[in-house]
């Protein structure tokens, strides 16, 4: 408590005199009272208090007892919300995306389940605090480039190792072929882009069948070492994979093309998401019956077709949504995640409905990613992941007034807020 | 397809023929926000000819006049958009430091989807850019939204002020520096581009006032060389001509107005301007303006040591701000876009409102005719199903000079004019994510050729 005491002090000092410091996160326990508490899974509560022990949520209600030493926090007038999760990133990979140097999600190569996000996650990269103070507590973090970019890893945005960061969840991202156009650019002929489709396709299923005969010599060698396969770590890599214990990311985003990434999951057993996912309007019956739940996004995107509606990008996840299919929502950003909570807005408002798109940055991607029993709602046992708020989190200029990440009481605090504070009203000013 | 057709040739009945028409609409018992003169509730605005008539309570019109019920609804000025590269059919004219002779004018598309696009989210008016490949780019073109002409003259917007695309930084460094292995390599380099450009443009204008003074007076009079880029950076130097300026860091930012201070030149609204905010009363003091993103750094280096915070420093020090897009997707929601300053600094709503239509109307020399919703000036309106400010808003209907451009309860899904028969399925095209931007869009057509190298 006295450190608590002499803590605040110290913020209060630096943050005045705009010494571009970043505030320690705070652990211990707090309660958070007189709150509008929305749970997701539970329920709205008015009025009530929430506790917070050891990391982990341990009472929320109404007439909970507050123990003694606990750090009350008057949250009069202000809601708490789980922190939001963000289902594709490259946040913590990437300082910054034009200097190559600085670029650590696009390993060389076409084959490489074996590239782990976590070991490149840079745990003081400049954008994790920028993209928390938003409400953005958890991230997907994924590899790009290839046919099989890497292993996705799932971190809190706090810590400052990856291993204190990870959330829990690994799964290896697939780019399903298409014989799409990259971009603009993109000048290859429609011919040359199918074949291409086609090699690549071909080549898939030849990693799978390697992986599945890999595995079979695997368990044969568990009982006799003599067997042991010579080292292969794309191969080691799928291991899990074909055994189900990694799930799979499958990106893909055109019609045509999601309906093979189905066909192709199905025929091989696959636990995989889907993730892209842009044209999912155009079969979301199709991918509701596969019951496969989608990562879609950014929302905040054009449409994949000239010739489309304007708003189709935006109506994506509401029409996925009601079709039955679980949905999740990515900014498939790096520098900018924080724009999840608009981009979830926009959802909301073309079809989606508040509470769905609530859900879709909140409980769903806990449930993908199979942490469920420690994010994505306010509930007692859970981490607290949670953010304090005036108002809407969806709302532009709502403001976020606390933070709790894994149980830390982060600062509101980040190099943007920093600049304002030193540049706002500069000194010296224009006197030398 | 044969929908495609059909609405092909309706657009051709409808649109041919109505070469920079205007309409006249009465919006009924809206939520008028003026901009200039505060908010309305329960307000008509009726706009006759193409020109705000009236607002006011209870106006009526004659019963020809279209009608709009805006009950429950918002009505605010068409968002104005200061920097964009829509309807052009080519960016940059990437092949020497200084191109101030070419114009994006004689490029204009009007075909371009993005512009519907662009209407579908309440813009009315676009700043057609050069590219940022030199230090002295193209001439620009202001454009009116005038979506489903074939006709390119339909979209200038007739009488706004000529404009200059400038750039600074690393896009011309890497362009010609590096790409090509000519000055500008560096932000010295750059400067000098500037200084010798001007020092020419003032002796070409000098030269031709002692001939203009002397012809038919003096017999060896003779007129000097014409020099289309000279007589640009003459015009430049005689105040015709604005300055928008493409830069990120704050010591590029005091060089060039340095540079402009000592060849008396005063119009310039900088672009981008990531750094602008440890500038704000250095760009105060000498006038000069800024059209920053809401939010857009570290996609490259000189945007690393950026703040989102950007815009609301710079108005609370007295700098005219706008929020522009740069983008065929940012293009689509502004208003959001401008909502953000209340998020990152808490503008008002009118400070965050006016960064997408009066003040980016200043910086296009266009205040006078648009960007807010006054009697006399041109019909030009957005009207929303919420504030525009909140992010649930959904824009209902785009006007421009009194003509219906958009209007969720008739929009049709596909909305190509340029549609081709042969085409069984328009061609998927998967749009670029952030990371693909590490070039701006202002380097449209260039990064490509640099990655070769």
């Amino acid at each position: 408590m006295k450190y608590n005491i002499l803590y605040i002090l110290l913020f209060c000092c630096f943050s005045y005199q705009g010494i571009a410091q970043t505030a320690k996160a705070n652990s211990g326990s707090f309660a958070l009272n007189n709150a509008t508490i929305v749970t997701v899974t539970k329920g709205t509560i008015k009025n009530g208090s929430l506790l917070i022990e050891n990391g982990k949520i341990t009472a929320v209600g109404k007439d909970i007892s507050i123990p003694d030493g606990v750090t009350t926090i008057d949250c009069s007038g202000k809601s708490i919300y789980p922190g939001m999760i963000d289902s594709g990133t490259q946040l913590g990979m990437a300082e910054v995306n034009a200097v190559s140097l600085t670029v650590d999600h696009n390993e060389v190569g076409d084959i490489k389940p074996h590239m782990q996000a976590l070991t490149a996650i840079n745990p003081n990269n400049v954008a994790i605090p920028v993209t928390r103070v938003n409400g953005v507590t958890t991230v997907l973090s994924v590899p790009t480039g290839g046919l099989i970019p890497g292993t996705a890893a799932l971190i809190n945005l706090v810590g400052y190792t990856p291993d204190q960061m990870y959330a829990g969840f690994k799964g290896v991202a697939i780019n399903f072929p298409s014989a799409n156009k990259r971009g603009r650019w993109d000048r290859r002929s429609e011919e040359d882009r199918k074949k291409e489709e086609e090699k690549k396709l071909k080549s898939l299923n030849d990693i799978w069948e390697q992986a599945n005969l890999y595995a079979k010599i695997d368990s044969a060698s568990q009982s006799n070492k003599s067997l042991r396969p010579e080292y292969n770590p794309q191969m080691e890599a799928m291991l899990p994979v074909v055994q189900g214990k990694t799930p799979v990311l499958v990106e893909v985003n055109q019609e045509k093309n999601i309906l093979s990434a189905i066909k192709w999951i199905q025929k091989n057993k696959i636990n995989a998401v889907l993730t892209g996912v842009a044209e999912g309007w155009r079969v979301a019956k199709e991918i509701a019956a596969s019951k496969i739940p989608v990562i879609t996004g950014p929302i905040l995107s054009l449409p994949t077709r000239a010739s489309d509606r304007y708003d189709t990008r935006y109506t994506n996840a509401g029409i996925l949504h009601k079709a039955g299919v679980k949905v999740a929502i990515r900014t498939d950003d790096s520098e900018n995640v924080r724009n999840l909570p608009f981009n979830a807005g926009f959802a909301a408002a073309y079809g989606m409905g508040k509470e769905a798109a609530l859900k879709a940055v909140t409980i769903n991607p806990a449930e993908i990613f199979g942490v469920a029993d420690q994010l994505g709602s306010l509930e007692v046992g859970k981490s607290a992941n949670l953010i304090v708020t005036d108002g809407d989190p969806f709302e532009t200029k709502t403001q976020i007034s606390h933070l709790f990440i894994n149980g830390w009481q982060v600062a509101i605090d980040s190099r943007h807020i920093q600049l304002y504070h030193e540049f706002l009203d500069r000194s010296p000013g224009l006197r030398k | 397809m044969k929908n495609n057709i059909l609405f092909f040739l309706c657009l051709c009945l409808t649109f041919i023929g109505t070469a920079q028409t205007t309409g006249s609409i009465l919006i009924k018992n809206g939520t008028v926000i003026t901009i200039t003169n505060g908010t309305l509730t329960e307000t008509d605005v009726l706009i006759k000819d193409g020109k705000i008539k009236s607002i006011g309570k209870d106006l009526s019109a004659g019963e020809d006049t279209k009608t709009v019920d805006a009950t429950g609804l918002f009505v605010m000025p068409g968002i104005i958009d200061a920097h964009s590269h829509l309807a052009l059919d080519v960016v940059n004219e990437a092949s020497s430091p200084s191109t101030a002779e070419v114009w994006v004018g004689d490029a204009l598309n009007p075909l371009d989807v993005g512009l519907y696009r662009a209407l579908a989210g309440g813009v009315t008016v676009s700043h057609a850019m050069h590219g940022s490949a030199n230090a002295i780019g193209g001439q620009c073109e202001t454009i009116k939204h005038r979506y489903g002409t074939f006709d390119p003259e339909e979209l200038r917007m007739d009488g706004a002020p000529r404009t200059i695309k400038f750039a600074l930084g690393e896009n011309p460094m890497r362009v010609h520096g590096e790409g090509r292995g000519i000055l500008p390599r560096t932000r010295m380099g750059i400067e000098q581009v500037f200084r010798a450009e001007f020092s020419k443009g003032q002796r070409y204008m000098e030269a031709w006032d002692t001939y203009n003074k002397t012809k038919g007076k003096v017999s060896t009079a003779t007129a000097p060389k014409y020099d289309r880029r000279l007589e640009t950076m003459a015009d430049i130097l005689k105040g015709d001509i604005i300055i928008h300026c493409h830069s990120y860091r704050a010591d590029e930012i005091l060089m060039l107005m340095n540079v402009l201070k000592d060849f008396g030149v005063d119009r310039i609204t900088y672009q981008h301007v990531n750094e602008g905010f440890k500038v704000a009363p250095e760009l105060a003091e000498f006038g000069a303006s800024a059209s920053v993103f809401a939010d857009w750094w570290a996609y490259k280096f000189e945007v690393y040591y950026s703040t989102a915070y950007n815009a609301a420093i710079l108005t609370k020090n007295g700098v005219i701000t706008s929020i522009n897009s740069d983008s065929r997707e940012l293009i689509r929601h502004l208003y959001h876009e401008a909502a953000k300053t209340q998020r990152y600094g808490g503008l008002s709503d009118e400070e965050a409102l006016s960064l997408i239509t009066i003040n980016p109307a200043k910086q296009l020399g266009i205040d006078k005719r648009v960007g807010s919703i006054e009697e006399g000036k041109e019909g030009d309106i957005a009207i929303f199903n919420a504030h525009p400010l909140s992010i649930y808003a959904i824009p209902q209907m785009t006007i421009v000079d009194g003509l219906v451009y958009f209007d969720i309860n008739e929009d049709a899904d596909d909305m190509r004019v340029d549609i081709n028969p042969e085409e069984t399925e328009p061609m998927f095209m998967m749009e670029s994510n952030s990371h693909d931007h590490a070039n701006d869009a202002c380097m449209e057509g260039v990064s490509e050729q640099l990655h070769k190298h």
